[in-house]
């Protein structure tokens, strides 16, 4: 059957499958450097901030530190996962032009933002799932709302996902999709209470901390194991939720008007 | 119906320069249809155009009725592509690129493993289907693209200089290639440097300089507007000057070579007498240049200013 004969539904689903089984490829192809690294690097967290200095720091929060800290880790590299999943596979396809497969396609730009978020999710939530199992040998888990768990996850993968695409929209070169993970991703994250609790801040340095969108939503997760928080949980999802909305608007717009893809 | 509409189509890009003026184009459904042009006349603009990777400035451009503005998804489907440059993963191989195109377009997994075998055997990559793409030759990157650019059997195929840098035995086996496609129905428009390849393939051809169409023609109505046409006789015995022979410009290449000029309303048996008469004989003829190309440096130095 020619193309012409199938539906636009047809096309878009099937599109988009191949998009998310393409980006998949892509992740166990490379899983040396898509999934080991953050196993590693949440392995001398734990063994480090855990186990050596965790013993000096006692509780956090009211929970022992090491299980306070599973949660901000599994967050962490599910930004970093996310994000970086979508910049390097979305640029690379720039950088090498194969990003005109899909261009040239009759796939619509904004199936073309949901697969690659797709392929963020996935590897956001591949790389969760192992830093997790990691944290397992570490300490218990307690979960106190599953469905906070996966919602919390979920949407933080997707804002980070789409925050990775527009990224590589107008990353020019290598060094433009390394400067906002490491001058803006790794400091929020860091400030964004993965390691410690926003109540040991002075007030001044807490009302600050609240404009880091990071913070809501490691706190939310966290409510999902722990049953406890630093800001509103409700407020953590709205945050959540319109950043999603805003930047996939942003990433549609910038593929509709062409930009960094199109002469 | 007509596979390509263009009407007044303009580029101007960022930088000022104007890639398109206002052009206009036809291209009937099941052509072969060259587009020729010197390097920035326009054509890899227009193809970027229609394909969608070039915005327009203005004009209209419609594939098999489908509007680009209107209905760029139907258009798109009608489109099969095989750039100038190689647009693949790398990193990928042959047989994943292929079945993942056909993907973008609709097409099924399990049918898009089937076209994959049936276009990667036609054009000789079956055995390095597994193999990464970057490993590739130069002349089988190319066969690949052409295998992509038909896993959604496209009704139009653009092919922007599908054959650079690929040796002559691979180009013609990819010529075959592309004038079975065509038989079966598919429109094919073809831009080239190698003129050779659009006289041999293409029924019309369009030229394309500053942006704008200078020529848009049958091959053969183009063709039989050259008024001359040179030939090179190689001779048995040697000559230390060309024989002279009225109504007929002859020069000396070598001694044992002679050029020919002979105008449309020339015949070759009036040359063959004369030199036969004059007891010099002739072992081989040829053109001295492709015809084509001869015609379109007069067309293009005559535009220059």
């Amino acid at each position: 059957m020619s193309t012409e004969a199938l539906s636009a539904n047809s096309i878009r689903m099937t599109g988009l499958r191949t998009i998310v089984i393409r980006e998949y490829g892509r992740i166990v192809r490379i899983w040396a450097q898509t999934l080991v690294p953050s196993a590693v690097t949440a392995t001398l967290y734990f063994v480090i901030f855990g186990s050596l200095i965790g013993r000096r720091i006692g509780d956090m929060g009211g929970f022992d530190y090491r299980a306070y800290l599973a949660p901000g880790l599994i967050m962490m590299s599910v930004i970093t996962n996310s994000y970086g999943n979508v910049v390097s596979s979305f640029f690379g396809a720039k950088f090498g032009k194969h990003i005109e497969e899909l261009l040239v396609s009759p796939l619509p730009n904004w199936i073309i933002v949901v697969g690659y978020v797709c392929g963020g999710l996935i590897r956001g939530m591949l790389v969760g799932l192992v830093v997790t199992i990691v944290a397992l040998l570490f300490t218990h888990l307690h979960v106190h709302h599953v469905g906070i768990i996966l919602a919390a996850v979920f949407l933080t993968s997707a804002v980070f996902a789409l925050a990775g695409f527009i990224n590589a929209v107008y990353a020019k070169n290598f060094d433009q999709i390394n400067w906002i993970p490491a001058f803006v991703l790794t400091p929020l994250t860091y400030f964004g209470g993965v390691f410690y609790s926003v109540s040991l801040l002075p007030d001044w340095a807490q009302h600050i901390s609240m404009a880091n969108p990071i913070l809501h939503m490691v706190n939310a997760f966290r409510y999902g194991f722990l049953g406890t928080s630093d800001v509103s949980v409700t407020r953590a999802f709205i945050i959540m939720g319109a950043c999603v909305v805003v930047l996939f608007f942003w990433a549609l717009q910038l593929l509709n008007r062409g930009t960094g893809t199109r002469d | 119906m007509q596979a390509l509409s263009v009407r007044g189509l303009t580029k101007t890009y960022k930088n000022g320069v104007q890639a398109l003026k206002g052009l206009d184009l036809d291209v009937a459904q099941g052509d072969f249809f060259a587009m020729l042009g010197p390097n920035g006349a326009g054509k890899t603009t227009l193809i970027g155009i229609v394909t969608s990777l070039v915005t327009k400035s203005a004009g209209q451009v419609s594939v098999f009725g489908h509007d680009l503005d209107t209905d760029l998804e139907r258009a798109k489907a009608c489109i099969g592509v095989v750039p100038q440059e190689f647009n693949f993963n790398m990193f990928e191989s042959p047989e994943t690129i292929v079945v993942n195109q056909a993907g973008f377009y609709g097409v099924e997994r399990a049918v898009a493993r089937e076209r994959a075998e049936k276009y990667l055997k036609q054009l000789s990559l079956w055995d390095k289907r597994k193999v990464m793409a970057r490993s590739l030759s130069g002349g089988m990157k190319r066969r690949l693209m052409i295998a992509r650019a038909l896993m959604h059997e496209p009704r139009l195929l653009i092919l922007d200089e599908p054959t650079a840098g690929v040796d002559i035995e691979i180009r013609r086996s990819m010529w075959e290639f592309l004038r079975e496609i065509n038989e079966q129905g598919t429109t094919i428009i073809l831009t080239t440097h190698y003129l050779e390849e659009a006289e041999n393939l293409c029924r019309n051809i369009a030229i394309i300089d500053g942006g704008r169409i200078i020529e848009n023609n049958s091959m053969s109505t183009l063709l039989r507007r050259l008024q001359t046409e040179s030939f090179l006789l190689t001779l048995r015995d040697q000559q230390t000057q060309a024989p002279v022979i009225e109504g007929y410009g002859i020069k000396l290449i070598d001694d044992h070579t002679i050029e020919v000029e002979i105008s449309k309303d020339q015949g070759l048996n009036d040359i063959f007498a004369a030199l036969s008469a004059g007891g010099i004989e002739v072992l081989s003829l040829r053109n001295k240049v492709n015809r084509l190309e001869e015609m379109f440096m007069r067309l293009v130095e005559n535009r220059q200013p």
